[in-house]
């Protein structure tokens, strides 16, 4: 009896601390991370110090390495999607939330999951030959012809480049943007709708008043996580960016982002200084995500919290 | 001597939510076969107080308790006493039916003799068909042993959790407001079956329902705010109470 | 004055109408704009992919520049091995992660816990990619089927750790109590009742996280990189269906990209048949 009971609690024990160890673990790993790309990139960041972000060449023949040109292709790309995107994901959410009902709404709110879970890559061979041909063919030749002269318009109507990327960076990151919208709208209290509408509301102006008005900082919160999700997607971007390092103002000109670089270059690099300047590159990208992350989660729970127990 | 007669005894109890003193000094005892009905408003300290008595209060992060319960003359909070021993000779039985999901109604009540090692399907079958006998449910379940527990309707689920708590054999059984989700019929036939139940088992019972307690109980504790006010036999209390405070709350003057 | 003040507030009304038909009707517009890629891409992938599949494509190797026919059998086969061996990493790390959240954590640590864990879902994959180069493939000098795993298995962690919790979660809490009132051990209420209960849901979740690892493309690329034959070692480059697309996909030859169209088609069939399928059951086990 005595050796049975101590046995039951040998079991409890175990099994308390394998899971403890790897609940835990997540958070190593995460610190792993940080060291592990860090070293990696070490010998960039030694060598020619935080400046390495903001230097504007990148040359692996004669060891030149600046990561600008893929900073700003990468913010470039990551604007124009969530420029496009925060609208049409509203719509999305409210047309779920507050307009939608019974098996329309599920079928819409089933629509975006899936467009959620189509794969970078199908997104991208559909960008390469389904989108960069009609902004080659149709789009872009009729902005050049019509708004030439606004600088954002300018050169050869190409396809690949900025607004390719933009375009389906922006459908990538609607089912992120819309989803937790859609999960913040449902945290207001039902009262709140009810009494806007009971007051002789039209329904666009008991969204406005009642639910867009305080979902203010959920919607940025939001916002962010899809930038933060643009920020890192590559194998579309890689596809229909067009890989050039270049910075220039026109939305038809080739550029080239981080994640995308470190795609195209990484499996064949050249040498350590090659191989640690695309690490940096990964390094940045790491910080950045982990800082978004963490800001638009905070957001997104204090916004949840607030109304919780109120519904 | 008095060990042998005073089956559930506490002493200097005390219980806190980590700074919240929860249960103030309880000194009670109760005797074999009796019901003693806890009653007070709610937030009294009555439901941790019978948490205590199964340490089911020391599973809640920062709760603490301190005093003895002694059980058949043994203090369950002795040091190397085994809490998962003691639950073994307390059962319980909660608010809300919870008949565990996923498990079918012969696997809810079997579950315990399981995990504590009885394998043999026979015996298993034996304990099980008593049990659910003693709960008064046999007639209704016998030929869906294989369902869902949770198929069944609320008053049925809740004898089901009271056949699951008895399965084990424990000489007390604890019930913290059994019949508060309960529609007036099923409640009705649970009351009649504490009856029943009193002669191989002594039960301990949390109850908001005065007429409830007044009903069932052959004891009563009134507590208020963490403390004992009055504790004594159920026709003495509803009738004649000492203190002002018990009077006040069972004629309903406040609570 | 009254007549007046009518006639005002009916001409208010009829702009806040006019206003709110708009508005409402850009919500559903901008909607359908949200869907409509949706159905373009399956519309593309099927009407391009569909006539390159055949039999060999399933079964045979690629063929060489220049020749038709050929498949993908190697990159689907290589698909399965990533996945298989992603799952044993992942499943186990992600559930147990999952459990001691809900079952062992509260306050700080479980919040931090629960952070970490929606950090490690939002790094970007690629950069998941990079990391298991610098711990697998830098120490072992080649890329290799073992570097795949590991990188898609920690792309599986904290899927799965999230929904394991979102299940759990749904327990309510007197059930774990009513166990350990029955003189369960902790650890026996949670495999024996708590699990018991909610290994459906587990198993959604786990079934879903698969999917969406069969598209992962970003961390194969220089963890697995590629093969254009069978390989079954755990140490060599192995191929994998999103990688291969790739390849295909950016390739100048038109019988390749024909491929690429062919093997996306295969890919999100997997994929939706998962997604279908689960919420199906799951919609009716509710």
């Amino acid at each position: 009896m005595e050796k049975k009971r101590k046995d039951l609690h040998i079991g409890d024990k175990a099994f308390y601390w394998i899971l403890k160890v790897m609940a835990f673990g997540i958070i190593l790993l995460l610190l792993a991370f940080f060291v592990l790309l860090f070293k990696m990139s070490w010998p960039v960041l030694s060598k020619v110090g935080p400046s390495f972000f903001w230097f504007n060449d990148w040359n692996p023949v004669t060891e030149e390495y600046g990561a600008l040109p893929f900073i700003f292709g990468t913010i470039a790309t990551s604007l124009i999607a969530l420029f496009l995107s925060v609208p049409i994901s509203l719509g999305a959410a409210l047309l779920i939330t507050e307009i939608a009902d019974g098996g329309f709404r599920k079928i819409l709110g089933f629509l975006v999951e899936m467009l959620a879970a189509i794969p970078s890559v199908v997104y991208g061979l559909w960008g390469l030959f389904v989108v960069v041909p009609f902004l080659r063919e149709t789009v872009q030749p009729f902005l050049s012809q019509h708004f030439g002269f606004l600088p954002i318009f300018e050169g050869a109507p190409l396809g690949v480049g900025l607004m390719a990327a933009g375009i389906v960076l922006a459908i990538m990151i609607t089912p992120t943007i819309a989803t937790i919208s859609r999960e913040i709208f449902l945290t207001i209290p039902k009262v709140y709708k009810e009494g806007a509408l009971a007051l002789g509301a039209t329904r666009w102006e008991m969204i406005r008043l009642s639910i867009l008005k305080s979902s203010v900082s959920g919607i940025l919160g939001a916002s962010i996580l899809g930038l933060g999700r643009a920020l890192g997607e590559t194998m579309a971007v890689a596809m229909v960016i067009g890989n050039r390092a270049e910075i220039s103002a026109s939305l038809f000109s080739p550029a080239q982002s981080m994640a995308s670089l470190i795609a195209n270059e990484y499996a064949e690099a050249s040498g350590e200084m090659h191989l640690a300047s695309l690490t940096a590159i990964g390094f940045g990208l790491l910080i950045v995500s982990l800082f978004m992350n963490s800001t638009a989660r905070i957001i997104v729970w204090r916004v949840e919290r607030k109304y919780r127990g109120t519904r | 001597m008095e060990k042998s007669e005073e089956l559930l005894s506490v002493r200097n109890l005390n219980a806190w939510f980590d700074n919240f003193h929860a249960v103030k000094n309880i000194n009670l005892s109760v005797q074999k076969n009796d019901i003693l009905a806890l009653i007070g408003p709610s937030g009294c300290g009555k439901s941790t107080f019978i948490r205590c008595i199964n340490r089911l209060h020391e599973e809640v992060p920062k709760a603490r308790v301190s005093g003895e319960v002694l059980i058949q003359g043994e203090n369950i909070y002795d040091r190397g006493t085994d809490p998962v021993k003691v639950r073994r000779q307390v059962g319980m039985v909660f608010q809300k039916p919870n008949p565990f999901p996923g498990l079918t109604i012969f696997e809810n009540v079997a579950i315990g003799l399981k995990l504590s090692g009885i394998k043999r399907k026979s015996i298993l079958s034996e304990i099980v068909e008593k049990s659910l006998k003693q709960a008064a449910i046999w007639e209704e379940v016998k030929d869906k042993l294989n369902q869902p527990g949770t198929s069944l309707s609320g008053g049925q689920q809740q004898r089901l959790c009271i056949a699951r708590a008895l399965a084990v054999n424990p000489p007390i059984l604890l019930m913290d407001e059994p019949t508060s989700a309960l529609d007036p019929i099923s409640t009705a036939r649970i009351e009649d079956l504490l009856q029943e139940l009193k002669k191989h088992v002594t039960i301990v019972i949390v109850t908001h329902n005065m007429q409830q307690a007044s009903r069932v109980s052959s004891k009563t504790a009134f507590f208020l705010m963490g403390d004992l006010v009055e504790f004594g036999d159920t026709s003495l209390i509803f009738t004649k109470p000492k203190v002002t405070k018990t009077e006040e709350y069972i004629t309903g003057r406040f609570g | 004055m009254r007549e007046k003040l009518k006639s005002v507030l009916s001409v208010n009304d009829f702009r806040r109408k006019i206003i709110n038909v708009t508005m409402i009707s850009l919500i559903v517009i901008s909607s359908l704009v949200a869907i409509f890629p949706l159905l373009s891409v399956f519309v593309f992938v099927f009407q391009k992919g569909f006539s390159t599949l055949s039999l060999n494509f399933f079964t045979s190797l690629p063929a060489p520049v220049g020749e038709t026919g050929g498949g993908m059998a190697q990159s689907l086969l290589g698909s399965a091995m990533l996945i298989g061996l992603a799952s044993l990493i992942g499943v186990p790390w992600g559930i147990a992660s999952g459990i001691y959240i809900t079952e062992y954590g509260h306050g700080k640590s479980a919040w931090f816990l629960r952070f970490s864990n929606d950090l490690l879902m939002g790094i970007p994959s690629i950069v998941v990619g990079l990391f298991t180069y610098s711990f697998i493939v830098a120490p072992m000098k080649g890329f290799s089927l073992l570097a795949g795993s590991i990188a898609l298995g920690i792309i599986m962690i904290p899927i799965v750790s999230r929904s394991t919790e979102e299940i759990l979660k749904t327990v309510p809490e007197h059930i774990r109590e009513a166990g350990l009132a029955l003189g369960i051990s902790r650890y026996r209420v949670i495999l024996n009742i708590i699990l018991r209960g909610s290994w459906g849901g587990i198993l959604t979740g786990v079934i879903l996280s698969v999917a969406r690892i069969s598209g992962e493309t970003a961390p194969l690329l220089f963890t697995s990189f590629n093969n254009q034959y069978w390989s079954g070692s755990l140490t060599q480059p192995i191929s994998s269906l999103p990688v291969q697309i790739y390849t295909y996909a950016i390739s100048p030859f038109e019988d390749w990209q024909k491929q690429a169209w062919a093997g996306a088609l295969v890919l999100i069939l997997f994929i939706f048949t998962i997604n279908v399928t689960v919420r199906f059951i799951f919609r009716k086990n509710k």
